[in-house]
């Protein structure tokens, strides 16, 4: 890069990201998932619960592109409808973590001392404890909510970004503008959300993309269980729980959903790190 | 170290309570009981089954005496299996679940730790590449995906393995490596992460400027600072080892704890659901203690907390 040519972070970010092929591979991996289970269900033939009992697992074919389940349901339009559901709770469940996990981890590194020794204590606490066990119990017990579930997801991956923008908070509080923005008297909500919200972006949004495949498997692990998204609506998990079960008759029940949550768990993953190479070049190691 | 020790027990007791109380009346509050099944018992036999595990009685009540109990280490009996302990059904069932993620740790350890170790000494080279592309598809295939797929491969089509059921130690050898490949897929971007920072240190340099030959420099010297990702790592593992357990013991069939648990909560089994979160709670609190005692252990810096 030239130096007329210099530029914001954010746009070295993104160049810096530009470099790396398998980020960007995996960037155009998650487009093409998004626009499949948008676009999928609209222009395939079939409604995702429509049964043809005349074509039951039938394979794939020019008519089913993935096939059919046991009661002649077209595959293709079921997964694609399933990736609707898997990539809306990811990312809704990621955003509810995303607030909590924030708020409470600026607060606490911003107030510092005993109220930060304290919450930071909490959040010990409740990293060791097996909380799927809870998310199980909250689906079981107060039925299979759709708000529920990723209000409990979210309410669960929290932790690690409230550490994580803790420590940016703490590093942030002695800096320069901090001192200035207190020295004109703005009120600490002000200095919170305008000040150091902007500055802590970046590790935020490398967190959120990793909180995302998390997210999307412990939905997958619900659903497997028969505890997430109920028949004849469709998630990943839970057509991949139909598909391991007919596997002997139909394998390409199993094979087609899983292909699509693996791949795109596999391009998630790859693109934080590629993201976190971006933005912050500091903490990426070797 | 002892006071570290005691003061972490110490800490256990009121997050315990914690988790008794929540679950207590998470329980409680949620809709259904344990003797609201399809088939209708008849009304008075429900009432004589309410009054006798004293489920008639105000909440407070219920409450004050369930932790009453449990001070005195009783679980209760359990609502749905008459004339069972709570804690003789965690006893049948915990040994189960407990060899499960015992085999599949040790397969994870066995597997992810020389990998990781070889990737960092041959790094850039094909026994990096390789072993790292495969970890990094072990970590986006899913136990539930890998489950079924090996029960394909080595049930279905090459009748080696029995696919479901726990009878046996050939029974233990699908489910523990589903459940151990994926940590060992973990473990072993962890070690050769962990490696390649150790062996930069100066205390390494040191001790090849000493002299000491490449095994005492990898096993004595660099191995003891690039394990502490791993060991740090082994506190969420054991707590995804519980979890991951449920999957597994649903996917062949097991009669571990897991599956006794999720049941539990379909039946609204209120003390074995309290008793098995609370035993769960206990086991992951003193394995993180152990975690950090085993890091106090490896790394000087850690001891002074």
């Amino acid at each position: 890069m030239s130096l007329e040519n210099s530029s914001s972070l954010g746009k070295d970010a993104w160049l810096r990201l530009k470099a790396n092929r398998m980020a960007m591979l995996s960037l155009w991996v998650l487009v093409a998932m998004a626009v499949l289970s948008v676009v999928g269900p609209v222009l395939s033939p079939y409604s995702y619960d429509e049964q043809n009992l005349d074509r039951v697992f039938h394979g794939p074919c020019n008519e089913h592109l993935f096939g059919t389940d046991n009661l002649g349901r077209d595959l293709f339009t079921r997964a694609t409808y399933g990736g609707r559901i898997s990539l809306a709770v990811g990312l809704l469940a990621t955003i509810v973590s995303l607030i909590i996990g924030v708020t409470y981890g600026m607060t606490a590194g911003y107030a510092g001392s005993k109220t930060d020794a304290w919450m930071m204590r909490s959040v010990d606490v409740l990293y060791s404890l097996p909380f799927t066990i809870f998310v199980i119990l909250l689906m079981v017990l107060f039925g299979r909510n759709f708000l529920l579930l990723f209000l409990a997801i979210g309410a669960v991956e929290w932790l690690t970004m409230a550490r994580i923008t803790r420590a940016q908070t703490i590093n942030l509080k002695k800096t320069e503008f901090i001192e200035a923005a207190r020295a004109l008297g703005y009120s600490h909500w002000r200095i919170l959300f305008r000040h150091l919200l902007p500055n802590l972006v970046g590790p935020i949004i490398v967190y959120a993309t990793l909180t995302v495949p998390s997210v999307m498997l412990l939905e997958a692990v619900l659903s497997f269980l028969g505890l997430g998204v109920q028949a004849p609506l469709s998630s990943w998990g839970s057509l991949i729980k139909e598909g391991a079960d007919k596997m002997d008759a139909a394998p390409w029940l199993l094979f087609f959903p899983g292909i699509f949550f693996c791949m795109t768990l596999f391009a998630l993953n790859f693109l934080g790190d590629g993201l976190r190479d971006a933005l912050d070049p500091k903490s990426s190691k070797e | 170290m002892k006071k570290v020790v005691l003061s972490r027990i110490l800490q256990a007791i009121p997050t315990l309570w914690v988790i008794a109380t929540v679950t207590f009346f998470m329980t409680r509050y949620a809709p259904g009981g344990p003797f609201d099944s399809e088939k209708a018992i008849p009304q008075e036999i429900k009432v004589k089954l309410e009054s006798h595990f004293g489920l008639d009685r105000p909440l407070a009540e219920q409450y004050l005496l369930y932790l009453k109990n449990l001070l005195q280490g009783d679980l209760g009996p359990s609502f749905k299996y008459p004339g069972w302990e709570v804690s003789e059904l965690i006893a049948t069932a915990f040994p189960i679940s407990l060899t499960l993620g015992a085999l599949s740790l040790v397969i994870a350890l066995l597997i992810g730790l020389p990998v990781g170790i070889i990737a960092a000494l041959r790094k850039n080279s094909w026994l990096d590449y390789l072993p790292m592309s495969l970890s990094m598809a072990g970590i986006c295939l899913p136990t539930f995906v890998l489950g079924p797929l090996l029960i394909y491969v080595f049930s279905t089509q090459l009748s080696l393995l029995p696919p479901l059921g726990w009878y046996g130690p050939a029974d233990w050898v699908l489910p523990s490596f589903t459940l151990g490949l994926f940590y060992a897929a973990y473990i072993a971007r962890l070690t050769r992460a962990g490696m390649l920072e150790a062996l930069q240190q100066d205390y390494v340099r040191t001790a090849i400027a000493k002299g000491a030959s490449s095994f005492r420099v990898v096993t004595k010297h660099a191995l003891r600072g690039g394990l502490l990702p791993v060991i740090t790592y082994l506190g969420p593992a054991f707590a995804g080892l519980i979890s991951g357990s449920f999957v597994i013991e649903s996917v062949f069939f097991i009669p571990g704890l897991g599956k006794f648990f999720v049941t539990a909560a379909f039946n609204r089994d209120y003390t074995m659901v309290l008793g098995t979160v609370l035993f769960y709670a206990s086991l992951i609190i003193l394995l993180n203690l152990l975690v950090d005692l085993l890091q106090a252990w490896l790394d000087p810096k850690a001891r002074q907390l």
